[in-house]
């Protein structure tokens, strides 16, 4: 039998997952808009499964303004990218250092 | 019916030298040499025969004195300061020497500048300063005598470095400045302490409180306090000290011969170094108060007569042996007025501002003569040249010494006797003193007297006979009477020169015969000194004193004739007589002769231990106070541990978005945590 902690575990973990891959990763941007879909998608499954366990629809409406939301997202995360390669030559994470101090 | 004195007299006494200063410094160039000393001369004259005026009334027709507010400058806080004139038998006396020898100087100095480019502006410095030194003896208040001193004190400074070109001239001029400056210090003090007590600047107030200033103290600490009146009255005598030249504020004196011989006889011998003596007897009510306060002042004048006269023994620049005679005199003065015989210090005041100013006069006119040489080593042998001068400053000698029936005989006798009879502490030590003082002064004098007038002719030796030592030469910058330098004759002064001297030479022989008796024991002063019955000298002098004459008779039989006589013989044998007979003592003497070339090494102390200290001191705190702990620990320390912090800091800032994010999930999770422990 599958219960609400089986499902909101594997939400956890998800989460988890693509927040160690935005440390853990050094080389790739793309790697961290994926990570943080991931996130989202995290934060999606647990809204849906509380959504059927609490036999509310509200949480799976609200699954498609997160989409909607990370689909805009997406394009703008990917459109930067673009520009940012033209810009410098390179994605790499480690040569994003500007900011520092 | 008895006149009124009119305060516009008293006005016009004071403004018309103003206003004479004022045309002939600011328009000078405009009216030109004759114009200028002839206006100078004219109000100053004016304010002569109107100071004469105004004595007459107060003295022969009996008008009251007159002590009254003519202007108000301010009111603060109840403290008036005004404008005001007390016009007593001190002031009017005062105000008609200064004039009277303000009036010959002016005149002399027709001769003495005529060919200095800043004729005019001399002849504007000296009626400034009878202007300034009439609003400091006809004051009422302390503001304004405050005002009268530091004006003659600046007129002064102006006058010592008139010749601005000279770096010996600004040394002295500067350090003439700077020397008053200590002394005005505790001047401002002492007046304060009176407005303190008495929230007034008024004489008046002053002396009515002076009994009550008495009775209380001034806390130093929890427990020491000291004497009110004796802290005002030493404070107030600290600035006599600077004005008036005595150890150690004498040393601006010596030095202050750097300016014309005019003024050097004005400013630095008969009127303005006499103001603290005359503002001690003007403040007798204070100072009679207190013991203490007047033994210090007794000390320190008979160090003054004894020790700065020595050192008019062993200088061979003619005015500055006179000008050693002036501080030794005005030690004496400061000693009478240390036993509280104020009458005898201001008769003495009087006697000394005569006998003084002629001695300087003739002595400017013997450096006229010798062409600007004021070596006495290179004079000799020129009363032959030069008779009216000679004759003029013999007589000015004889009054110095103390010769009976001349001037200085009566004041200066009266000082040793007031001394004698004084019970104050430490008036043993000052009879000794002015005892001593008495040989020396007629050494000094007559050693003066016969190297420059008398003996062989030392001038006109050795081709150029202008040796340049280390003092000062009073050269005008145009050293050339139309004659050749050095080697010419002396010659006798124009007319304009010596008729100043016979003018002086009249009141400096007679003076003293006329005056003595009604001045000291006639009750001349009246209100204007006052004095405790216990320690009123004077009155126990009276019962020896029976008229002039047969005082001076009687000479001969006090030590002071005795001595004055003792001086001028050793003078004459020494300097005359058998001038290497003392060759022999010179070696065993040469440490005395040493520590008197260096003045006692007044100047080396202030030099190296006064300023260098301050120096030092200020360096320190320069290097350790400001470079150290403000610019170093404050200023830069502060921007320094900032630095070090954001140093630490940016440490965070690494630029990786990573390193953003993890933060941001840590501060997540802090805050989720602390959200749900506090649930």
């Amino acid at each position: 039998m599958i219960t609400l902690q089986h499902m909101l575990t594997l939400s956890g973990l998800l989460f988890a997952l693509s927040v160690a891959g935005i440390f853990l990763n050094r080389k790739n941007i793309i790697l961290i808009l994926m990570c943080i879909e991931l996130m989202l998608l995290a934060v999606n499954f647990s809204f849906v499964s509380f959504s059927r366990f609490l036999g509310d629809l509200d949480g799976q409406v609200f699954v498609f303004f997160v989409l909607t939301v990370a689909a805009a997202e997406a394009a703008i995360g990917l459109a930067i990218l673009v520009v940012l390669f033209r810009e410098r030559g390179s994605i790499n994470v480690e040569d994003l250092d500007t900011l520092k101090g | 019916m008895t006149p009124m004195i009119d305060p516009n007299t008293l006005l016009a006494i004071a403004l018309l030298p103003l206003a004479a200063a004022i045309i002939a410094g600011l328009f000078g160039r405009l009216i030109g040499r004759t114009a200028a000393h002839v206006v100078t001369i004219a109000a100053v004259g004016a304010s002569f025969v109107l100071s004469a005026l105004v004595a007459w009334q107060l003295l022969v027709q009996g008008a009251p004195v007159f002590n009254e507010a003519v202007y108000t400058w301010l009111v603060s806080d109840g403290i008036r300061m005004e404008v005001g004139f007390l016009i007593d038998p001190l002031s009017v006396m005062m105000m008609c020497v200064v004039t009277f020898v303000s009036l010959c100087v002016h005149v002399y100095t027709i001769g003495y500048m005529h060919e200095d480019d800043g004729y005019q502006r001399f002849f504007a410095y000296i009626s400034l300063f009878t202007f300034a030194m009439l609003m400091l003896v006809m004051a009422n208040n302390f503001m304004q005598l405050f005002f009268g001193w530091e004006a003659v004190g600046v007129v002064s400074y102006l006058l010592i470095g008139f010749w601005y070109t000279r770096p010996s001239a600004i040394f002295a001029n500067l350090k003439a400045f700077l020397v008053n400056r200590v002394g005005d210090f505790g001047f401002v003090l002492g007046i304060a302490g009176v407005v303190y007590f008495t929230g007034s600047l008024d004489y008046r107030d002053a002396f009515a409180a002076a009994p009550q200033i008495a009775s209380s103290t001034i806390p130093l600490s929890a427990e020491w306090s000291v004497s009110a009146i004796t802290l005002v009255c030493i404070c107030l005598f600290i600035g006599a000290m600077g004005k008036s030249a005595q150890v150690p504020l004498h040393v601006w004196l010596p030095d202050s011969m750097e300016g014309p011989t005019p003024i050097s006889a004005l400013i630095h011998a008969a009127t303005m170094v006499t103001a603290g003596i005359y503002m001690v007897a003007r403040l007798s009510p204070l100072f009679e108060q207190s013991e203490a306060a007047m033994s210090f002042v007794l000390v320190v004048g008979a160090t003054t007569a004894l020790f700065m006269g020595v050192l008019g023994v062993v200088n061979n620049d003619i005015k500055r042996v006179v000008a050693y005679s002036t501080l030794s005199q005005l030690g004496y003065m400061t000693v009478a007025l240390g036993v509280s015989a104020y009458s005898v210090a201001i008769f003495h005041l009087m006697t000394h501002a005569f006998f003084k100013a002629l001695l300087f006069l003739a002595a400017g006119s013997v450096i006229m003569g010798m062409h600007h040489e004021q070596d006495m080593r290179k004079m000799g042998g020129l009363a032959k040249w030069m008779p009216i001068t000679a004759a003029t400053c013999w007589l000015g000698a004889l009054a110095s010494i103390g010769t009976p029936f001349f001037s200085g005989f009566y004041s200066k006798d009266f000082i040793i006797e007031a001394a004698h009879e004084s019970q104050r502490w430490g008036a043993t030590y000052a009879y000794w003193c002015v005892l001593a003082g008495v040989f020396i002064t007629a050494l000094y004098t007559f050693r003066m007297i016969f190297m420059t007038f008398h003996g062989e002719a030392r001038w006109g030796q050795g081709g150029a006979a202008h040796g340049h030592d280390d003092h000062g030469h009073d050269d005008h910058g145009h050293a050339d009477h139309g004659h050749g330098h050095g080697g010419g004759t002396p010659h006798e002064s124009p007319w304009v020169v010596t008729l100043p001297l016979v003018l002086l030479a009249i009141p400096a022989v007679a003076i003293g015969y006329l005056t003595v008796g009604p001045m000291l024991f006639g009750g001349f002063f009246g209100e204007s000194i006052q004095v405790l019955p216990r320690n009123d000298v004077v009155a126990a002098l009276a019962s020896h004193f029976h008229g002039a004459a047969s005082f001076a008779l009687a000479a001969p039989t006090h030590p002071p004739f005795w001595l004055a006589l003792a001086g001028v013989l050793t003078a004459w044998w020494v300097v005359i007589k058998r001038p290497h007979a003392l060759d022999g003592l010179v070696a065993p003497l040469a440490p005395l002769r040493r520590v008197l070339d260096n003045k006692y090494y007044f100047d080396w102390f202030n030099e190296y231990v006064l300023a260098a200290g301050s120096r030092g001191l200020g360096r320190l705190l320069w290097k350790a106070g400001d470079q150290t702990l403000i610019d170093g620990a404050l200023v830069n320390g502060s921007a320094g541990l900032v630095g070090v912090l954001a140093g630490v800091v940016r440490r965070v800032q690494t630029g990786f978005l990573y390193t953003y994010a993890f933060w941001m999930v840590i501060g997540l999770a802090l805050l989720l945590g602390w959200f749900l422990m506090r649930a």
